[in-house]
């Protein structure tokens, strides 16, 4: 039997309307059609370039978008009315890439933790209060001193830590991870990367983690998602997907990644891309790569593929893959 | 003579909290035909360091002491009217940030042309036709029509080719390069890293290039130079740090990224946190976060010490090791 996810996301979309004159609207699809599970206790990473779609995702599935279409499924219930919404974002949190702009200049720490606490009437008095966010920086690893200062008393790696200890607040099981340690230096991206993994095992946490940097996310996942212009690719096993990349934009992306290793680098082995990603505007008909895809053929310009399970744990959104691979 | 030779710079922040040494006592030369890397955390003093040698630094910046010598030609110092010979001309640099370098105002020929008229005896159509020839160099299509545009006509990518074209029409003798793809996508990152390989190879100008990114340096780089807190601890070729880092803190660097081997397993961080260059300690400034931190340590700084021709690190376990393997025999 196949184990139950904790999220199902069924051809969820998220356009955005442009308004391009008097009578027309023009619609700018983000995210187009995807549907994935993620099952508990994982980290799904969710990779792309600028402008793919992946932080709109991220933020469609926690309903901070009022999807255009599709649904997210719970634990087997849809997530539809507004009483809904608000017990699933109880459980359903996210951490967010800049810890300079994501944290209230104006709050001391122990007020940006304790904010999600006051939303959901979640501790009796102000004593339980005070304890829950000691607590809570305890386990990111702050100084309960920390407590009573302000944000930019702290340093990126810091600031952080805070940011997760507020999205830990309300004892969720899944946080979205948006670019969580893009920002950061690399002595520091370990540290937070190591906490992630820590706090996951500690409270059977569920991630998606949505980031740029391959080698982290190859590190920290178990099952990673590519997306381009706002479509599912490729979702595969980590080290399969990085390995052993099927689709062509995959293959690129993966070819393309800075291997810290001068002997590796100096192999030069990339597979260069021509062009440069369309503007989600004007995203071309039929498969959305085709357009830079060395592989495309007439069938690639005239239908949408869809993603397909074409071996175990594998699915691929192209017409050609079993020819190429 | 080295194309150019830093020595003992100290460059200085006054702020109103106190004097603030961004640069302490950096020295390095630079050959020519050669890629420098610079690595370093956010606030390590890379790019104050590229900023002294142009002396393109912010209005409280100060170079204290210390010498930059070009072709034997002594900078600090010298008059505004010499730097203007040498900036765009001899040294070119390119910044971070594609989209805020270039005046949205004025079209991508008028803003290439100004350094080629500027610097060269060229009249308008020979700099226009330079203008052209560098855009075509850097792989930009319809050279001709993309003249005519603006800035926001252009993705990312393209910009950041334009910036290098802007940055090479002079044929400088050093091209600096800051954090040049950090902006960009993977993808479009690879593809700059190359051209900017094959230009340095046609051309023959030497680069030095700073980047927090350790894959960039593995990509590009002959020679590698680590700065913490301002000082240099260790420099030596690619593979000298990459193989055999010699410094603790480059350890600990290595140690910390991930790789298709470490899925499943725990990063080795550094611990700790950056260092506050208002509060410098007396001894090694990375002593405080060292696991292999001595008494040594942090009474007094470290000695560079040449450990073979090319590599050089200034760390107290190497004196120990030394020390150890004297006892030994």
């Amino acid at each position: 039997m196949r184990e139950q996810a904790l999220l199902q996301i069924r051809n969820l979309k998220q356009y955005f309307p442009i308004s391009s004159g008097f009578f027309s609207t023009q619609y700018l699809k983000a995210v187009d059609d995807i549907s994935f599970d993620i099952k508990e206790g994982e980290t799904l990473g969710l990779v792309g370039e600028s402008g793919c779609g992946k932080t709109t995702a991220g933020r469609t599935i926690l309903q901070l978008y009022k999807p255009t279409a599709g649904e997210v499924i719970y634990r087997g219930t849809p997530v539809r009315t507004r009483q809904e919404i608000a017990a699933f974002r109880q459980k359903a949190t996210m951490v967010f890439q800049d810890p300079y702009s994501s944290l209230d200049p104006r709050m001391t720490v122990a007020d940006i933790i304790g904010e999600p606490l006051d939303v959901q009437n979640s501790t009796e008095n102000k004593i339980a209060r005070r304890e829950r966010i000691l607590e809570l920086m305890d386990r990111v690893g702050l100084n309960s001193e920390h407590a009573a200062r302000y944000a930019h008393e702290f340093s990126g790696g810091q600031r952080q830590r805070v940011g997760i200890a507020r999205a830990l607040a309300t004892k969720p099981d899944f946080i979205v991870c948006d670019e969580p340690v893009s920002a950061l230096d690399v002595s520091i991206q370990a540290q937070i990367v190591n906490m992630f993994e820590e706090l996951q095992e500690q409270m059977k946490l569920t991630y998606l983690f949505i980031a740029h940097d391959l080698l982290v996310v190859r590190h920290i996942s178990d099952r990673i998602a590519v997306m381009y212009l706002g479509r599912l690719v490729e979702l595969a096993e980590a080290n399969e997907i990085c390995d052993r990349p099927l689709h062509p934009y995959t293959k690129a992306l993966m070819s393309a990644v800075p291997v810290p290793d001068p002997k590796e680098a100096r192999k030069n082995k990339r597979i260069a891309l021509n062009g440069e990603i369309p503007s989600p505007l004007h995203a071309p008909k039929g498969c959305p790569f085709h357009t830079r895809c060395p592989y495309a053929a007439a069938a690639c310009k005239e239908s949408m593929p869809q993603l397909e399970e074409i071996e175990t744990g594998r699915f691929v959104a192209c017409h050609r893959v079993r020819e190429i691979h | 003579m080295s194309l150019l030779e830093v020595s003992d710079l100290h460059t200085s922040f006054f702020t109103d909290e106190g004097e603030v040494k961004a640069v302490n006592g950096v020295s390095f030369t630079l050959e020519k035909n050669k890629v420098l890397g610079i690595v370093g955390e956010s606030g390590s003093g890379k790019s104050v360091t590229a900023y002294s040698i142009l002396q393109i630094l912010a209005g409280t910046g100060k170079i204290v002491s210390g010498s930059i010598k070009y072709n034997g030609q002594e900078l600090v110092g010298a008059k505004e009217s010499v730097m203007n010979g040498i900036r765009g001309n001899k040294i070119s640099i390119i910044f971070q940030d594609p989209m805020t370098s270039l005046n949205p105002t004025y079209t991508i020929g008028r803003q290439l042309m100004e350094a080629i008229l500027l610097h060269t005896d060229r009249n308008r159509q020979q700099a226009f036709d330079r203008a052209v020839e560098m855009l075509k160099l850097v792989n930009v299509n319809e050279p001709e029509k993309r003249m005519k545009q603006y800035p926001y006509e252009f993705s990312g990518g393209m910009r950041q080719r334009v910036m290098i074209a802007m940055a090479l029409a002079c044929e400088p003798d050093i091209l600096i390069a800051d954090e040049p793809t950090t902006a960009l996508d993977v993808t479009i990152q690879a593809g700059i890293l190359e051209l900017m390989k094959d230009i340095q190879k046609k051309e023959g100008m030497a680069i030095i290039m700073i980047t927090h990114d350790l894959g960039v340096v593995a990509q590009l780089c002959d020679e590698v130079i680590v700065m913490y807190a301002g000082g240099i601890c260790e420099r030596g070729t690619a593979d000298d740090i990459f193989y055999h880092p010699c410094h603790e803190y480059t350890k600990g660097l290595m140690r910390s990224i991930p790789t298709a081997k470490t899925g499943g397993q725990r990063l080795q961080p550094i611990t700790g946190t950056p260092i506050d260059l208002l509060n410098m300690p007396k001894g090694c400034p990375f002593a405080p976060r060292c696991d292999a931190a001595m008494k040594v340590c942090i009474q007094r700084p470290a000695p560079k010490k040449q450990l073979s021709d090319s590599h050089a690190a200034a760390c107290w376990m190497n004196e120990k090791n030394t020390i150890k393997k004297a006892v030994e025999e």
